[in-house]
């Protein structure tokens, strides 16, 4: 269909005996596909924006729970899925290239180019799975008041303010207490089943900590949610000393959460930010997975010369639709879950 | 088919000579478009007789509450129907896998498949689907969705039981009742493979349609079998994964803990740990596929039966352009309309007030067909034949069953019988029975064409009014008992005393219903039987001018022994003055001076 002298009518390209798009069905099957998944995750995320939109709980903000850099300590806030996002982004510039060195039947280029997509999917989902698990763990922990209790809150400026926090209120501890304590319960845990004493045994300094004995120096009011006071950004309060005691009394032991499973999360007081957040970005991630596994397995098919044998590379095309797709979903992946 | 060696076999590849196929490839994995629809037809009608049984059981129960019959007992066993009496579980159950396998077995994969895969490639001109391989995959997800679905009515708790809608939190808890354990989640595998299935076949039906016209076959000259095919496609391709979304997220929460749709749950007082879900987003995001769901069976009944209304009365059908907006306008309006469903869940009276809107809309473009329908018989030199019976019979089910939507689409009428057997009686009629007319219209149309020989035509008349008196008789006493008030999907209704001046309905209908469901094997042995022993049938049994009666009546892969025809005409020249056959089919050339369509 390519070498029309001059542009056909309407009425001659939709008259049949042709593609009146000039393009082979496997193209237009995936464009259709496209749609149809677009839907799917359009579903998605109208169900998350209405869970979103109807919750009545604060919501956590994404630069507070996403500001770790693997290896490092101190605050990134979102630096590590700019550079995830950012890598994803060039993987579709090399699949561009590889479809481009296919237009010139360039086995080189593409298998190169293809080669280099293969590669900056496998750093998207190992990051993917680096910040799940970053995610699952937590930092620090949190707690629920059993009861109301009032203190004086310090904000990032050093103001002091007195706060009335009501019963139910999201404490969260510092992540070196946190993980502390953490490990004294589950050392506890351990030493009161004999069927570990083994590890008991091996883990002796820690097992005798006690957790009850903990008492925090310092306590974090409003880690991941913002809220407004008047015209005031309550945000990220400390509380120290014997108020932090005082709230640490206050705790409700069957709130304690360290990190996110699906029932219960450290970030928002219920469990829908991070059942959406494993699900979206999971189902994303597998999408990216399959990608994953076709772009390996139409490489290996370029390295064979099977597309130099048929005369055209017309594979990559439509991988490379895919591949554009899953990278243009995580865009708004991105935004919601991270950015919003 | 195909089996005579002698014909040249010019098919779109380079192979120019037949290749002798096995056994498997030729019946069983086959690519053939033409058999794939028959594997399609075959599979439905299997799955078409298990929802009629369990209808008939639900229906004994209702008609005859607490009575025993020993046929419960042989088919249900002591467990379901101890003594012959249904239990509830079992009641909730059967009702529920009817619905399921009723709309989407039969009248989607089953309606769809057949005629999408049969009539595509014949009546567009093209040697097959566009992609082969697809199209098989697409009968393989049908056909083991079918069995798991079929399954989940033999496992410990039985079958999905909230209705086919499997609305949470009642599905979302497996110890919510017996039939949300193993079989829901049976249920809610079989939908994704059925989805997938519907995915594959629909992305083929609208490429082929798309790119695989023969030469002048334009748009405009495609008949409305077509049109109708191709927007229902492009409807399944568009909302059948937001029903992903909602299954998954299902599933999610049935199996791995999450609380989508759940929120402030308590089992015998004690609080589930869940919170923040909602459940009306589930039923958002369910008939956001469910609305399209009800024109992705309906529409291809009305294709089919512009097609066979038009043949049978020698007429071209009226207004062809006016048939063909009213198809995209329907496919439009039934993404617009899905809170006509939600009337009575809490929602915003001025959102209601928009779905009415939206919703009364869909009855102008209905009404435009209705109308062409009723004016293409006008002054016809009509052929009685069945499937021309059965056709009339969808035109009158779906003016009966489109009256009530009218009254159910007015968001202040639809309270007052929402959940009712006044619903019941209206989706039947406009989507139950019109759907299956104009699918039995189609077997009896098109059967000659699948086989090479024609069914019975008296046993096709007495099945047609057997069908159609016993479809009236059990659905339009259904209205009454709705405006009564009673509620659909209940065991028994033998505790509400304002009832029971109504309930004397209750075994006419059934009786309705058994003699109904017993009149389908007058069409399974005329079906079976003529395969094999039936009339063979002629080039072109019923004078219609579309593509497919110009191929070899012992169909052939492939289609077309020779070169693709030409289309040189619209598929509706019936009694054209200027002819002397009354009908021109497609592939005639224009005479000269004669003005075209």
């Amino acid at each position: 269909m390519a070498g029309h002298a001059k542009p056909m009518s309407k009425d001659e390209l939709w008259g049949g005996g042709q593609s009146p798009f000039s393009i082979t069905y496997g193209k237009m099957m995936m464009w259709y596909f496209l749609v149809s998944d677009a839907l799917t995750f359009g579903g998605l995320l109208v169900a998350y924006g209405v869970i979103r939109h109807g919750s009545t709980d604060p919501w956590p903000v994404g630069e507070q729970v996403f500001e770790a850099l693997p290896g490092l300590h101190g605050s990134y806030p979102l630096m590590y899925v700019a550079l995830m996002t950012f890598i994803l982004i060039i993987s579709s510039v090399t699949m561009v290239l590889a479809v481009e060195a296919g237009h010139r039947n360039d086995k080189k280029g593409v298998v190169k180019w293809l080669g280099y997509t293969v590669l900056g999917g496998f750093f998207f989902l190992g990051s993917q799975a680096w910040e799940w698990s970053h995610f699952i763990h937590g930092s620090g922990g949190g707690f629920q008041l059993s009861a109301p209790v009032t203190v004086t809150a310090i904000d990032s400026k050093g103001q002091g303010m007195q706060m009335n926090l009501a019963a139910g209120t999201w404490v969260h501890m510092e992540s070196e207490f946190g993980h502390a304590y953490e490990h004294a319960l589950e050392g506890h845990a351990a030493h009161a089943g004999e069927a570990h004493g083994e590890h008991g045994h091996a883990d002796a300094d820690h097992a005798h900590t006690d957790a009850s004995t903990l008492v925090p120096e310092a306590l974090i009011i409003n880690k991941y949610t913002l809220v407004r006071e008047g015209d005031k950004d309550i945000f990220k309060m400390k509380v120290q000393g014997e108020d932090a005691k005082k709230l640490w009394d206050a705790k409700a032991q069957n709130t304690v959460v360290f990190g996110a499973n699906l029932s219960k999360n450290e970030y928002a007081v219920q469990q829908q930010y991070a059942n959406f957040f494993f699900f979206v970005t999971g189902f994303h991630g597998f999408h990216v997975f399959s990608g994953v596994v076709i772009n390996i397995i139409v490489w290996l098919m370029a390295i064979r010369g099977v597309f130099e044998r048929r005369g055209h590379y017309e594979m990559i095309e439509k991988i490379g639709l895919y591949w554009h797709f899953v990278d243009l979903v995580w865009v708004f992946v991105f935004t919601f879950f991270y950015l919003v | 088919m195909g089996a005579s060696a002698e014909h040249t076999h010019a098919h779109g590849h380079d192979h120019g000579h037949h290749h002798e196929e096995s056994f498997i490839s030729k019946y069983v994995f086959s690519q053939d478009h033409k058999m794939i629809s028959k594997q399609f037809l075959i599979t439905a009608i299997f799955m078409g007789i298990i929802a009629v049984m369990l209808s008939i059981f639900f229906r004994l129960q209702l008609g005859w509450p607490g009575e025993s019959f020993g046929i419960l007992n042989f088919f249900l066993g002591d467990k379901w129907a101890p003594n012959g009496v249904m239990n509830g579980n079992a009641y909730l159950a059967m009702v529920t896998i009817h619905g399921t396998i009723m709309v989407f077995f039969v009248l989607t994969g089953g309606l769809s498949g057949t005629f999408a895969n049969l009539l595509i490639p014949l009546q567009i001109g093209a040697r097959d689907m566009a992609s082969g391989f697809l199209n098989m995959l697409s009968f393989w997800f049908f056909l083991v969705s079918s069995i798991i679905m079929v399954a989940s009515l033999f496992v410990e708790g039985g079958a999905a039981s909230g209705g086919w809608t499997v609305y949470p939190p009642l599905s979302a808890l497996p110890q919510a009742m017996p039939g949300s354990g193993t079989g829901m989640t049976l249920w809610l595998i079989s939908m994704v493979l059925f989805v997938a299935s519907s995915l594959l076949g629909g992305l083929n039906y609208i490429v082929t349609i798309i790119n695989l016209r023969t030469k002048g076959m334009k748009m405009t000259r495609l008949p409305l079998t077509m049109w109708a095919i191709f927007v229902t496609a492009i409807l399944g391709v568009l909302s059948f994964p937001v029903l992903v979304s909602a299954v998954v997220l299902l599933l999610m929460d049935r199996s791995f803990g999450t609380a989508f749709y759940l929120s402030d749950i308590f089992i015998e007082g004690q609080a589930l740990d869940v919170t923040g879900g909602s459940p009306l987003l589930y039923q958002h995001l369910f008939w956001f596929l469910g609305h399209p769901e009800v024109y992705i069976v309906l529409l291809p009944a009305l294709g089919i039966s512009s097609e066979v209304i038009s043949t049978n009365s020698r007429k071209p059908i009226f207004g062809y352009k006016a048939m063909v907006g009213s198809i995209l306008a329907i496919g439009f309006l039934s993404f617009i309309v899905w809170g006509h469903h939600m009337y009575v869940t809490g929602m915003n009276p001025f959102i209601g007030s928009v779905f009415v809107f939206t919703t009364l809309l869909i009855a102008i473009p209905s009404a435009v067909k209705a109308f062409n329908y009723i004016t293409t018989l006008w002054q016809g030199n009509i052929r009685f034949t069945p499937a021309m019976l059965f056709s009339i019979g969808l035109v009158s089910t779906f003016v009966t069953g489109g009256l009530t939507g009218i009254i159910l689409a007015d968001s202040a009428l639809d309270v007052n019988v929402h959940d009712t057997y006044f619903v019941v009686a209206h989706f039947h009629i406009v989507m139950g029975m019109s759907a299956i007319f104009g699918m039995l219209a189609g077997i009896y149309h098109w059967f000659p064409k699948m086989y090479g020989r024609m069914l019975n035509t008296k046993l096709g008349y007495a099945h047609f009014w057997l069908t159609l008196v016993c479809g009236y008789g059990v659905f339009f006493p259904m209205h009454f008992v709705g405006m009564a008030g009673a509620p659909r999907r209940y065991y028994s209704y033998s505790e509400f005393g304002f009832l029971d001046w109504v309930m004397d309905l209750n075994p006419v209908i059934s009786t309705f219903a058994i003699v109904g469901g017993a009149a389908q094997i007058l069409f399974l042995f005329n079906f079976f039987h003529s395969i094999w022993f039936g009339q063979v049938a002629t080039q072109n049994p019923w004078g219609s001018n579309t593509l497919e009666w110009t191929t070899p009546v012992k169909g052939i892969h492939g289609n077309w022994p020779g070169a693709i025809p030409e289309v040189h005409r619209w598929a509706y020249d019936y009694s054209n003055p200027e002819h002397e056959e009354d009908f021109v089919p497609q592939v005639v050339p224009l005479k000269a001076g004669e003005h075209g369509h």
